[in-house]
């Protein structure tokens, strides 16, 4: 017998519809099984929200405006413990109010997903206009050592798919997952073809078995929920296997955080999603991210069409960082150019694995880029010596 | 150290305390200072579960930061959500969407729930969402070693307000009666037994509950204003104490520092959650 969402979403089946990145994206948590938002307005997410709170009754899920961003993800986490699959999307400003609760998420390892609809800052910045300046608070916005998962959307289709993901990865290792889209992305509409809901593969929550800990014992051990008479206790302060608070014993606290880093680092190749579209005899790499990577892409094909080897590489997986294709991409090139709407967060990232020029292009202000302002900018490094761009500010 | 019992006599071995089945033993004896109101506040609030018969598996506890969060977590046996300080109702009304079959509790101090996060408290009131929050109000922030807060009193010193504080207190309980809960009191650690009938109201009552329940601070609040036995406290409570009705008679001068005590609102605004899922029975199929 079909699921109440199961008839619903189902309406959906291999259609092709004209939608907004945020539109898809929430479809795509619809799919994944979401069955709780909470969230706060702000501009460029606001249709996540939308379609959330009219979709989510339909399946039988459940759509809470909260009175801020802090609540919003204080409602997500609460509501995952009672056994909810649940995400909250937002922006920048709504992004820096939950990284405490990011935090929380991280130490008690609650699987959920935070969309963050990325605007240009800091502060208000331009409210309605993209950037891509927050994948270093996605890193590390939230304090004390930990790993985080975020993935960065190219397409409305991606914006589906990726949210799917998140939401399967969030399981999968028991983390919040961020889905770092941008307002570019989120904003633009353009043909997405859906699923049908049986071919969408979803990551069920493991639970555990009884008397079986739930915040020790394996690098990601199985969650418990509330109301089943466990009696369990979920705290942001460093505990033990048991969930038990703990806070003064070192080996405790040490144990438990390298744990929690370790179950992603180590994951890192299997979470890490890329596209390498390499050519012979590169001497030039374009690598982007998010709506950037779609005018580099652009540059990158006029190149070669005007004689130009050029590889690309798109990083699909920010956090943790795919460095093993990017050193792949560093073997092959003696420069890599970096253009992102932001004053060079990931090009610093990618210098780390790599002794050849890491040349940013940065761009902010809200505009993206253009094809021909990457292309000038192959053009005049493409040789790999010398460059005319990538000025640190 | 001096091994000689307490009273003398010939030792006997003590009967476990009724209550005592409600709490994690393992980890006793509490944290709690000596003198602490937040072992009252638990004792009256185990004793409000025993009295209506609550199964622990059918209850969660959602606290914050402080010393009263401590009273539930993770001293009571039940399924405990420690949040971050400010956020418990925010947590609970989570929790409490996905599973209105449970009976979901916030216990936290005056510091989380009517400063840090007094904003959750406004807007959870508002919605009369079926939550039960017991806010303990020991006037001051006494895990980090007593900072003036929201609802310490005028004119008092703590350690951040060394020449008497500037401000005035906010009174929770008349806030929450304006924001829309269906339930809410206010009692003192002296007044045990109408604490415990208040606490098993606001735990059968559909809607936002709210009590709060002033509390002594004899370590933390009671060193700067030499109130260093919590009989003074009690002491204090029992004579500022003005019960609801009597407290509509007198003037504003009359109830310059008294505590009302009593019953502020009990209705019955319709319940968010409830409304909530009414929607989605629009959606159902058959």
């Amino acid at each position: 017998m079909m699921t109440q969402r199961q008839s619903r979403l189902s309406g959906f089946d291999n259609r092709t519809l004209f939608l907004l990145g945020d539109e898809a994206a929430a479809y795509g948590a619809l799919y994944a099984g979401c069955d709780f938002f909470a969230g706060y307005p702000i501009t460029p997410a606001s249709e996540i929200a939308e379609v959330m709170s009219r979709e989510l009754p339909r399946v039988d899920g459940y759509y809470v405006q909260m009175e801020d961003e802090i609540a919003s993800l204080s409602a997500v986490i609460g509501a995952v413990w009672a056994g909810a699959k649940a995400m909250t999307a937002t922006s920048g400003p709504g992004f820096s109010l939950m990284q405490e609760n990011i935090g929380y998420a991280i130490m008690t390892e609650t699987p959920c997903v935070i969309i963050d609809v990325q605007r240009s800052g800091p502060s208000t910045g331009q409210a309605t206009k993209p950037a891509q300046g927050d994948v270093l608070q996605a890193r590390w916005g939230t304090h004390g050592d930990h790993e985080i998962i975020a993935l960065a959307p190219s397409s409305v289709q991606e914006c589906f798919e990726l949210t799917v993901e998140s939401f399967n990865l969030a399981e999968k290792y028991r983390i919040p997952v961020i889905l770092l889209m941008d307002g570019e992305i989120g904003h633009l509409r353009e043909s997405i073809t859906f699923p049908a809901y049986e071919d969408v593969a979803r990551e069920e929550r493991r639970l555990a078995e009884p008397e079986v800990e739930s915040f020790g014992g394996e690098d990601v051990p199985p969650m418990s929920h509330f109301g089943e008479g466990r009696f369990i206790h979920v705290t942001g302060s460093t505990h033990k296997a048991s969930g038990m608070r703990d806070v003064s014993t070192q080996a405790v606290h040490e144990d438990l955080v390298t744990r929690l880093c370790r179950k992603i680092v180590d994951a890192c190749a299997e979470i890490s999603s890329v596209e390498e579209d390499f050519v012979d005899g590169a001497k030039i790499g374009v690598l982007a991210y998010g709506a950037t990577a779609r005018p580099a892409r652009g540059a990158v094909l006029e190149a070669r069409r005007a004689g130009c080897a050029v590889d690309f590489l798109r990083l699909i997986t920010i956090w943790p960082f795919p460095e093993e294709a990017v050193k792949r991409l560093a073997d092959r090139v003696d420069t890599i150019l970096v253009p992102e709407m932001n004053l060079g967060q990931i090009a610093r990232e990618v210098e780390r694995f790599t002794a050849a020029p890491v040349l940013p292009l940065s761009k902010i202000g809200g505009v993206p880029h253009t094809i021909d302002e990457i292309l000038d900018a192959i053009r005049a490094n493409g040789s790999g010596s010398g460059s005319t761009v990538g000025q640190r500010p | 150290m001096n091994d000689e019992p307490i009273i003398p006599g010939p030792a006997r071995p003590l009967k476990p305390h009724r209550l005592l089945k409600f709490l994690r033993q393992e980890i006793l004896p509490t944290a709690f200072c000596p003198g602490c109101g937040c072992g009252t506040v638990l004792n009256s609030f185990a004793q409000a579960v025993e009295e209506l018969s609550i199964d622990p598996k059918d209850m969660v506890f959602v606290t914050g930061i402080g010393c009263s969060s401590w009273i539930p977590s993770p001293y009571f046996k039940g399924d405990t959500l420690h949040t971050t300080h400010g956020r418990p109702i925010a947590f609970a009304t989570g929790v409490k969407i996905m599973r209105p079959d449970l009976k979901v509790v916030v216990i936290a101090g005056d510091g989380d729930i009517a400063g840090i996060g007094g904003n959750h408290l406004v807007h959870a009131a508002r919605r009369n969402i079926d939550i039960t929050v017991l806010m303990v109000n020991n006037w001051n922030y006494g895990m980090t070693g007593g900072q003036v807060s929201p609802a310490t009193p005028f004119g008092v010193p703590t350690t951040t307000t060394p020449y008497d504080n500037p401000e005035h207190p906010l009174e929770a309980a008349e806030l929450v009666a304006a924001a829309g809960a269906n339930y809410v009191s206010r009692w003192t650690t002296y007044h045990v037994f109408p604490l415990m009938e208040s606490i098993q109201k606001a735990l059968e009552i559909e809607g936002f509950s709210f009590i709060e329940i002033l509390s002594q601070c004899p370590v933390s609040y009671g060193k700067m204003v030499d109130m260093r036995r919590a009989s003074d406290f009690l002491k204090f409570y029992r004579d500022q104490s003005v019960r609801v009705h009597k407290a509509k008679e007198m003037s504003a001068e009359e109830l310059e520092g008294k505590i009302v005590v009593g019953k502020l609102v009990e209705r019955q605004r319709s319940e968010f959650v409830t409304s909530l899922r009414r929607i989605n029975e629009r959606f159902r199929e058959g």
